[in-house]
Order: structure tokens, then sequence, then C-alpha cells
């Protein structure tokens, strides 16, 4: 069973804006799905319209089976969703807003105060929870919106940038948390702009760039599509120059550090070795940047200068990269 | 967060029966319940004013001009614009509640609470439009107990006036929720209520007969639906009207039904609320 189904799915806003321009996706019931894309790529509308708070142009979605122009009620009860921005009232406490979240769902006040309760408590929000929301940080506003969205227990959590504006610490733990209730069995989509985030939880990947999908595959073989890796290396001892390695392309960044480029064919034994025999020590090495990142970078910077100045703002890693002129 | 997190059921969460009819009355309540607590919880906006204004009234109308003005449809002044000026507070308080309260849920956003929601949007209308009710009821309920303090009320026809109130109340609810759905910004919120709702109210016979009118502006008066409102209610106290009872609620309900279709049908369309 598809917890996601999507066909032929486009969207053109009022003011002519094109965002989606016919999006097909599926994602498994039970999935850590990452729905991954530049700034302005369409992924919030693609949400906005799974659950309803934008109008679709042509095309069709089916939610655990439910089509939702034919049984939207039924297809919104099983979705709960932890918006990008916030919406929930200002003025109302944290306890108000998750129990009425309830209510609107047809969860009895009864039980919605208990699942308050328990949802609160584990979203580290229970001493808050008769304090004005208006009050509360920014990382507590978006756990608030978690907690708000998991009050009817959905069997689908869509997750637009959850992590945005939160700290290492509450992330991690928000982490664990996720994957917890996906072990569970809720299907889990998330969109994030840390790519890291992506890798570490999702089993599935899509990407979405200029209002079509750009690639969908599993995380996995996703990051074995990756050809070339840049590695940096740590010296113990300072260099002038960068050595010449035959078949790599070596780079100095500074006396102490050097980046190399490798690719599948190639392996890391045969550049050690190499640089052994040059009298050069290796203190440690590291990933350039992440791999996911590397991909994505290549998927959206392919389309044209337009998609790589978007993507520019995505991370700023990768836009360090780009300013190197690496590529 | 993770230690407590494995208090959840271990079970994946089944694919439970929708029981949409629960889930849909489930949903109003709270709507009325949340809009009830946002009346309870800035009384002073939404409770106060209509009674310090009401009191107002009395005093300068009532007891000091209304000593001039002696009798109107053969009743003392005071008794005579009492259900008049309830009947004020009911229309202009229902209507602010629902006009605030839906644009303020827009303009914050938290609409979306309702938009991603399995509630059909006649159950949202229905929702917000009973929550403006309660507050138009609650507001009228102060006046009248203001004015027992100027004036002495007869009961004529107990059903009348709780027939007429609720309809009045409904119908600028409605007029509310509409207002609120096209309202791009707080200057159209209180657009309608200064310059028609307020005009139409004073014009509505309020506090004046319609008989002391010229012909032309009698027939011109019954163009306005807040007077067939103010005299059901009048009669209700009194026993004498205006205008014709019957046609009066038959006004009502019309008004209430089409206003109510039209909301939803705003709603569906999804006009000022989704892109
Ligand atoms: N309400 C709207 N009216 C008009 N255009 C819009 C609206 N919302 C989004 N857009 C446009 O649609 C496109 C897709 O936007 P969307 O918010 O879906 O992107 P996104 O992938 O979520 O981006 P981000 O990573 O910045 O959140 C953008 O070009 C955006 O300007
Ligand atoms: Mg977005």
């Amino acid at each position: 069973m598809h917890a996601l189904s999507v066909r032929g799915l486009t969207k053109t806003y009022r003011n002519g804006v094109q965002a989606l321009k016919g999006i097909d996706l599926d994602v498994e019931e039970g999935d850590f799905f990452a729905l991954l894309g530049p700034n302005g790529a369409g992924k919030t509308t693609l949400i906005g319209i799974v659950t309803s708070l934008v109008n679709k142009t042509g095309g069709q979605v089916r939610v655990f089976g439910y089509d939702i122009d034919r049984e939207l009620e039924a297809a919104k009860s099983c979705i709960g969703v932890v918006p990008q921005e916030l919406n929930f009232n200002q003025f109302e406490t944290p306890e108000t807003i998750v129990v009425n979240q309830a209510g609107f769902y047809g969860i009895p006040r009864r039980v919605a105060r208990q699942r308050a309760e328990k949802y609160l408590k584990q979203l580290q929000l229970w001493d808050k929870r008769d304090k004005m929301a208006r009050g509360l940080s920014g990382g507590m506003k978006r756990r608030l919106m978690i907690a708000r969205a998991l009050m009817h227990e959905p069997r689908l959590l869509i997750l637009d940038e959850p992590t945005a504006g939160v700290d290492i610490e509450i992330r991690r733990s928000m982490w664990d948390f996720l994957r917890e209730i996906n072990a569970q069995g809720t299907t889990i989509i998330l969109t994030t702009h840390y790519l890291e985030e992506a890798e570490t939880l999702c089993r599935n990947i899509a990407i979405i760039d200029g209002g079509r999908i750009a690639e969908r595959d599993r995380m996995s073989s996703l990051l074995r599509k990756l050809h070339t890796e840049t590695f940096v290396l740590n010296l113990r001892n300072a260099v002038s120059a960068a050595p010449r390695l035959d078949g790599y392309a070596v780079t100095l960044v500074d006396d102490h550090t050097l980046e190399v480029e490798v690719t599948r064919e190639q392996n890391l034994n045969d550049i050690f070795s190499r640089l052994s025999a040059l009298g050069i020590e290796v203190l440690s090495m590291r990933n350039k940047v992440n791999r996911l990142e590397e991909i994505f970078m290549r998927l959206v910077e392919g389309k044209g200068a337009n998609g790589a100045a978007e993507a520019a703002g995505v991370n700023e890693a990768a836009a360090a990269r780009r300013r190197g002129g690496m590529r | 967060m993770n230690e407590t997190a494995v208090a959840r059921e271990t079970e994946a969460p089944p694919a439970p029966p929708i029981d949409l009819g629960r889930v849909r009355w489930i949903g109003f309540w709270t709507i009325v319940l949340r809009e009830y607590g946002r009346i309870i919880r800035i009384w002073g906006q939404t409770l106060v004013p209509s009674a310090v204004t009401a009191t107002l009234y009395f005093v300068i109308f009532g007891s000091l001009i209304g000593r001039r003005v002696g009798q109107m449809g053969g009743f003392d002044y005071m008794q005579y614009i009492a259900p008049g000026l309830i009947m004020m507070s009911v229309i202009t308080n229902s209507y602010a509640n629902v006009v605030s309260s839906f644009f303020g849920a827009k303009f914050g956003k938290h609409v979306e609470e309702l938009l991603v929601a399995p509630l059909p949007n006649w159950i949202i209308v229905a929702g917000y439009v009973v929550g403006g009710m309660v507050r138009g009821i609650a507001v009228g309920t102060v006046v009248t107990i203001v004015s027992l303090l100027f004036t002495h009320l007869h009961v004529h026809h107990v059903f009348i006036i709780m027939g007429a109130v609720l309809l009045t109340s409904m119908v600028f609810s409605l007029g509310g929720f509409i207002n609120a759905v096209f309202a791009k910004n707080f200057d159209q919120v209180n657009w309608i209520p200064n310059f028609v709702l307020t005009p139409l109210t004073y014009f509505g016979g309020v506090f004046y007969s319609i008989s002391l009118l010229p012909e032309w502006a009698q027939k011109l008066s019954l163009a306005n639906p807040i007077l067939h409102m103010v005299n059901a209610f009048r009669y209700g106290f009194l026993g004498v009207s205006d205008v014709d009872v019957v046609r009066a609620f038959v006004i009502m309900i019309v008004a209430a039904a089409v206003l109510f279709t039209f909301a939803v049908v705003v709603m569906n369309r999804g006009t000022g609320i989704r892109d």
C-alpha cells in the first residue's frame, strides 16, 4: 500500500508561477522518506496540495488509497503535518492548541487531554503547557507543531523543515524521536536542507528541482551513484606545493592541507602509498562534503545557472565549494 | 525525548475505520468551544463594550431625552427602545465576533489548523457561526439585564423573542464570516460594520417607529432587513410591530439559508484562504 501516491501533479499559482510541472511520486507505507530540493523547488507547494492548504491545478493525489478529490476527509484524517511556517494561535497555550487540534480530528476531549500530556512531555513542552505560545522559543514552537501533528496519531507524518533553527542537541533528540515513531509504523516524509539529516534518517529520497522530480531512488543506491568523492587530508609537515600524483587531481588548500578527488575505480591505498613514497605523512582525513550533498549539488547545478544560484543558498559548505571553482 | 518515546504503543497504527459523522460532531464542538474560550479570554473586548454603550443609550436617550419624547408605539420611550438596543448589541457582537476571529485566524495562519483537518467546510462555517451566536446572545443577555435597571420588560411571546434573537445572530454571524473570508486587511474588517451595519441599524427602527416617517421613507425602510428583525423581536416583548412578523421570520430564515450556502461555496472554492 502506498502511503502517498501522486500522479501528474501540477500547480500554477495565480501570479503565474509554475511551482509544480508534473510530479509523479510514490511513498511506501512505513517509509522514512526525504523530499529534498533547493529553495523554491516546490516542496512546500507539494505538501500544501497533499494537505489541502493549496488547490492543485491538475493531477491526482492519493493518501493510503483515498483520492483527495473524492474522499478528502478520509485522506486528511490519515495525515499529520508540521508546516514550514508557524501556524498556531500565538495567544493560546500549548495545551489548548494541541487539545483543540485533536478535536478537529474527532478525538474526544478526555482522550485528547491524555495525549496532550504524553506528547507535550515527549517533546519537552509539558512545563510550558499553560504559558502563552507566543512566549516559547523558536525551537519550542517547532516542537509544539510536532506535538500538535501527532495528536491524532496519523499514519502519515509530513514534516516541512522541522529542524530549521533547532539547536544540535534538540535536533538529535528529534531524530531519535522520529526514528522511534517510524519504527512503530508511522510513515514519515521529511523535507530538510540539512542533507546529513536526510542521509542519516531516510531510506528513500526524491530530489525535486524547478517543480520536477530530478531524482528518485533508495538512499543507499543513490549514494552509490556518486562517482567521485573529494577527500581533505591533513598533513603532519608543511608542503610548499601540491604533490603530483598521476591520475588524481590534487590541490593545495594550505601548507598542511590537501584535497584529492578520487573516483570509484581508484582507491585510497594507492594514494596513501604514493604519498608515503613522497615522504608525506597524513594525520587525518575526511570527506570534503557530505556525500548526499555532493550528489544534490550536481543534480541541481546541472540544471543551469538559475538552479545553481538558488542552490547556493542551500548549504554553505556546498556554496563555498562552488566559489572555490572546484568543478 | 527518546526514552519516553518508547512508551508509545509498539504496534503499527492500524487503519481505523473512519467514522466521519463522529469526527464532524466533535470537530464542530471543538470550534464552538474554542470560540467560547476566545470570548472569555478577551472578555474586556468582547463582553464589556456593548454593556457600556447600552448603558449610555439608556441614560441619554431613555432617561434624558426619552422623558421629552413621551410615548412611542403606545409605550413609554424607554420601554420602546429597550428591545431595539438589545437587538443592536446582538447584531454588532455576532458580526464582530466572527469577522475578527476568522480574519484573525487567516491573518495568524491558524486557519490552517482547520483546513488540514478532516472537516467539511460547512462544519467550519457552522462552528464559527455558533461561536458568533454565543457572543451575540451573551452580550444580548447582559444588555437585557442593564435595561432592567432602567425599565421593566413584558414578555409577550417568549418563542418569538428567542426565535428572532437566534435567527438574527445567525444571519449576522454569517455576514461576519463572509466579510472575513474576503477581507485582505484590517480596514476591510471594519468597513462593513462602520459603513453598512451601523447606518442600517440606526435606520432599522431601533429608536423610532417608522410610522413617524413620511410614506416614501417608510417604503424605503421596509427594504432594510434589520427593521424586520428589530420589529419581530420587539413584538415578542411589547406585542407591537411596524411590520408583518411572519414575513419578518421568512426574511430571516431565507437570509440565513442564502448566506450559509454562500459562505460554504466560497470556502469550497478556497477564496481568500487557499492559494
Ligand atoms: N502563495 C504563493 N503564491 C505565488 N507563488 C508562490 C506561492 N507559494 C510559493 N510560490 C512559488 O512557488 C515556487 C515553489 O515554492 P515552494 O514554497 O513550494 O518551494 P520550497 O521547495 O518549499 O522552497 P523552500 O526550500 O524555500 O521552502 C516558488 O517559486 C515560489 O515563489
Ligand atoms: Mg518550503
